[in-house]
């Protein structure tokens, strides 16, 4: 297991949200945060393509799972972060806690 | 807003999608459809019945493949099919292998030649 699991927990707590992965290769995929795991590999639900015309195999693809390493980003609903919690967290994870 | 423990895991299997007809996405861009039948935790993948579906503009071709074992280093998304819905947009035209090369080509070389085009051109310098 890794010991750096700040990402990890905090996607976790994103399960259910609506979350927009951009991929490394340019590909935008809109969907319902499924699951996560250890290596931020992510389970999306409902999907749907961002730019549909440029995509047309994804068509009928409604679920998917994105390995972790190919993620550039993961775009967030602006009431789904909570920046004080990160903040504590993130500091209590650099303390070496 | 708490940080969950290691006892509540939502985990990300691909043990749903066994059995199921699923599209592949490469990193080179390759589009792969087939039967998930086994999986690791690399995302190493086995498809069955794996078939290539090439898309150039509005055509498009599945080349049979067979058996394949995916490294998962190559993965880039794993889609599960519906099959109820229609996997390609209906106006798509469905070609023999031999066109969808040459369509493929006449892609690649129109793409060159935008970029040398574009490297002419970036000389002059326009403001």
């Amino acid at each position: 297991m890794f010991r750096f699991r700040l990402f990890f927990s905090y996607f976790k707590e994103l399960v259910g949200k609506v979350v927009t992965v951009e991929l490394k290769n340019d590909l935008a995929i809109t969907g319902i945060l499924h699951s996560v795991d250890q290596y931020l590999n992510i389970k999306l639900e409902d999907t749907r393509v961002v730019d549909e015309a440029k995509y047309p195999h994804m068509l009928s693809v409604k679920n998917c799972f994105i390995r972790g390493s190919v993620v550039r980003y993961v775009q967030l609903p602006p009431d789904g972060v909570d920046v004080d919690i990160l903040h504590d967290a993130t500091r209590r994870e650099a303390r070496g806690a | 807003m708490s940080l969950a423990g290691p006892d509540n895991f939502p985990a990300t299997s691909l043990a749903d999608n066994l059995d199921k007809k699923l599209l592949v996405i490469l990193r080179d861009g390759r589009k792969l459809v087939g039967i998930l039948r086994s999986f690791d935790q690399f995302a190493n993948v086995v498809l069955e019945q794996a078939i290539e579906r090439i898309m150039v503009g509005e055509l498009y071709c599945d080349l049979p493949l067979g058996l394949y074992i995916i490294r998962g280093e190559n993965v880039v998304v794993i889609g599960e099919l519906d099959l109820e819905k229609e996997e390609l947009p209906p106006h798509m035209v469905r070609v023999m292998p031999s066109e969808i090369k040459r369509a493929q080509k006449a892609e690649k070389d129109a793409t060159e030649l935008k970029g040398t085009m574009r490297k002419r051109m970036e000389f002059l310098d326009f403001d």
